[in-house]
């Protein structure tokens, strides 16, 4: 089962370096919205530091989900094509070949973190959080993107079609606004606030701020922890039940 | 063990829909088999069946020995399964999918290298081997999906209408490659639509039609049993059609004046049809003999197959 999923992260690595509209979907659509934010929007929000300090965390997290739209692109269509049929007339677990996307999945996003980052810098990010924290948002990130990326799974095992599975990225492109990764909730009427403080996006954005700028993280660390692990275990058991159920012979 | 693949009364259907209706098979090792009928006749799914991608709804089945519900895995190491729609990965160059095929198979990267690269050479792919498949034409992607079959040496293996879609030069590729398995002695199932692959290819033949084998024997015997053949008869003009279509059933063609009568092409067979010309004084210019075409034999078998539904 390594083996071969070693086998299928070759391939889904091969597959993100070569599908160039996912990449740059994945990889430079994170950086332009970063700069939309800090130079179109950033003027217009007052959130008490420099606006890019405040809103690069939103920006990773909101990346997490265009990278994983990919993800569910990529399982549907090995499910909907001969190919899965290939892959389970062998005498392997089938399900490896998730592993595959999954991983690969997790690599576009560091890849595109990396990106935004290192451009943030170079456009005045000044975080001040120490080695220790930087390694607490490494941890934090790696969590949530594995999370998502086996939500992502799931949802391209349920999808009929390719073209509904890149459904999933409305999904996971939509809760980053509706969070604190833009604007404090406190601005937002009472009715969303309930709604962006309760959700797993603001925990996460709100420990990766606090780590990053060396701010207090307070309970928004552990309800993290909790929401990405329940991702990572929903994600895994559930595209586990999906696999077998759609390749049930 | 006599068959290396046999099915005993497989059942299948979907949703009230009755896909297979107690489908046997028997095939010898080293045969080359070949599994004829129209679309939606069942051929996929028998061969899902027998690939362990399905399961029955009845009936038995055993590949290489094994049964393929409950011994799927051991199934799964002998056979090698190119299904009905190309099962290539477009992203990937035609050397890495064989590679990649090689590792699922056990073989270390150095072997997965070395017998990718045989295999390209063999199918002749060497020098696209580093494209991309995106870039490959249809006879090449198929003959890489058949290539990819044959990393693991399958003792059976399954093509599920390999040269459905393709050109009439990419068709005779792949034949050529499957003629050239059939010689190193794999036993071969194949599933397609077209009389004169099966003809061409296939040691025996069955004739699928509405998930039940109508017929079965060798291109040679099917086509024995589609009856005789015709006699056709050429007239100088239309009255004298008309006149003999009177005196014989036949099949009138107004166009080339001629009749086709049933009948083997035996002396005594002509004779007995034209004494009956010259006691009409039906005036014959010359006749035809036609044996009978796989096509015909189709058309019969399956013509009956409907009429007993
Ligand atoms: N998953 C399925 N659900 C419902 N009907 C199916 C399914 N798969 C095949 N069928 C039906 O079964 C019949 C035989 O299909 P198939 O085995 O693919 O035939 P062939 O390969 O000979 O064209 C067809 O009528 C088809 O519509
Ligand atoms: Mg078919």
């Amino acid at each position: 089962m390594l083996r071969d999923s070693l086998t299928f992260i070759d391939r889904g690595l091969r597959h993100s370096v070569r599908s160039v509209d996912a990449l740059l979907v994945a990889v430079v659509l994170p950086v332009v919205v970063l700069l939309l934010f800090v130079y179109v929007f950033g003027g217009a929000i007052t959130v008490g530091t420099q606006y890019l300090d405040y809103v690069v965390p939103g920006i990773i997290v909101l990346c997490a989900g265009y990278g994983a739209a990919g993800t569910s692109v990529g399982v549907n269509t090995d499910m909907t094509t001969g190919v899965i049929d290939r892959f389970r007339s062998l005498p392997i677990a089938a399900s490896a070949v998730l592993a595959g996307h999954v991983v690969a999945s997790v690599a576009r996003n560091v890849v595109s973190t990396s990106l935004v980052l290192v451009v943030a810098l170079l456009i005045g990010f000044r975080p001040a959080g120490g080695p220790i924290a930087w390694l607490g948002v490494a941890g934090v990130l790696l969590l949530f993107m594995t999370g998502i990326s086996w939500l992502a799974a799931c949802f391209g095992l349920l999808a009929r079609r390719p073209e509904t599975a890149g459904a999933f990225s409305f999904v996971v492109m939509f809760l980053p606004y509706l969070s604190s990764a833009f604007v404090p909730t406190g601005t937002m009427p009472a009715a969303l606030r309930g709604i962006a403080d309760n959700q797993p996006v603001t925990p996460v954005i709100e420990t990766l701020r606090g780590l990053m700028l060396g701010g207090p993280v307070g309970d928004h660390g552990t309800r993290a922890l909790l929401w990405c692990t329940g991702f990572v275990v929903v994600g895994v058991v559930g595209a586990a039940f999906l696999f077998r159920r759609r390749t049930a012979p | 063990m006599t068959y290396t693949i046999e099915a005993v009364g497989l059942l299948k259907s979907y949703r009230g829909h009755t896909v297979l209706k107690a489908l046997d098979l028997g095939i010898r090792q080293g045969e080359v088999f070949a599994l004829l009928g129209p679309n939606g006749a069942g051929k996929t799914t028998a061969v899902r069946i027998l690939a362990t991608l399905l399961r029955p709804d009845g009936g038995t089945a055993r590949v290489a020995g094994h049964d393929v519900v409950t011994a799927a895995r051991q199934v799964r190491a002998a056979i090698s399964l190119t299904g009905q729609y190309a099962a290539v990965d477009e992203l990937l160059t035609g050397r890495e999918s064989l590679v990649m095929m090689a590792k699922l198979r056990r073989l270390g990267r150095r072997e997965a290298r070395r017998r990718a690269d045989d295999l390209l050479e063999r199918f002749d792919l060497t020098d696209a081997r580093d494209r991309r498949v995106a870039t490959y034409s249809g006879g090449m992607r198929r003959r890489l999906d058949l290539a990819a079959g044959l990393v693991s040496r399958p003792r059976v293996l399954f093509l599920d209408e390999p040269t459905t879609g393709l050109d009439p030069r990419s068709r005779r590729e792949v034949w050529a490659a499957v003629v050239d398995l059939a010689r190193s002695g794999v036993t071969v199932l194949l599933t397609t639509q077209y009389l004169e692959e099966a003809d061409h290819l296939a040691d025996r033949i069955a004739v699928l039609d509405h998930g039940r084998v109508v017929a079965e024997g060798t291109a040679a015997e099917l086509k024995a049993r589609a009856g005789t053949g015709t006699i056709e008869l050429f007239f100088p003009d239309a009255p004298t059609l008309d006149l003999a279509s009177t005196t014989t059933s036949g099949l009138v063609d107004h166009e080339k004046l001629s009749l086709r009568v049933p009948g083997d092409g035996s002396a005594h067979a002509v004779r007995e049809l034209l004494n009956l010309m010259v006691r009409n004084g039906i005036h014959v210019d010359r006749l035809d003999l036609h044996r009978p075409t796989l096509d015909e034999v189709f058309l019969s078998l399956t013509d009956r197959a409907l009429e007993g539904v």
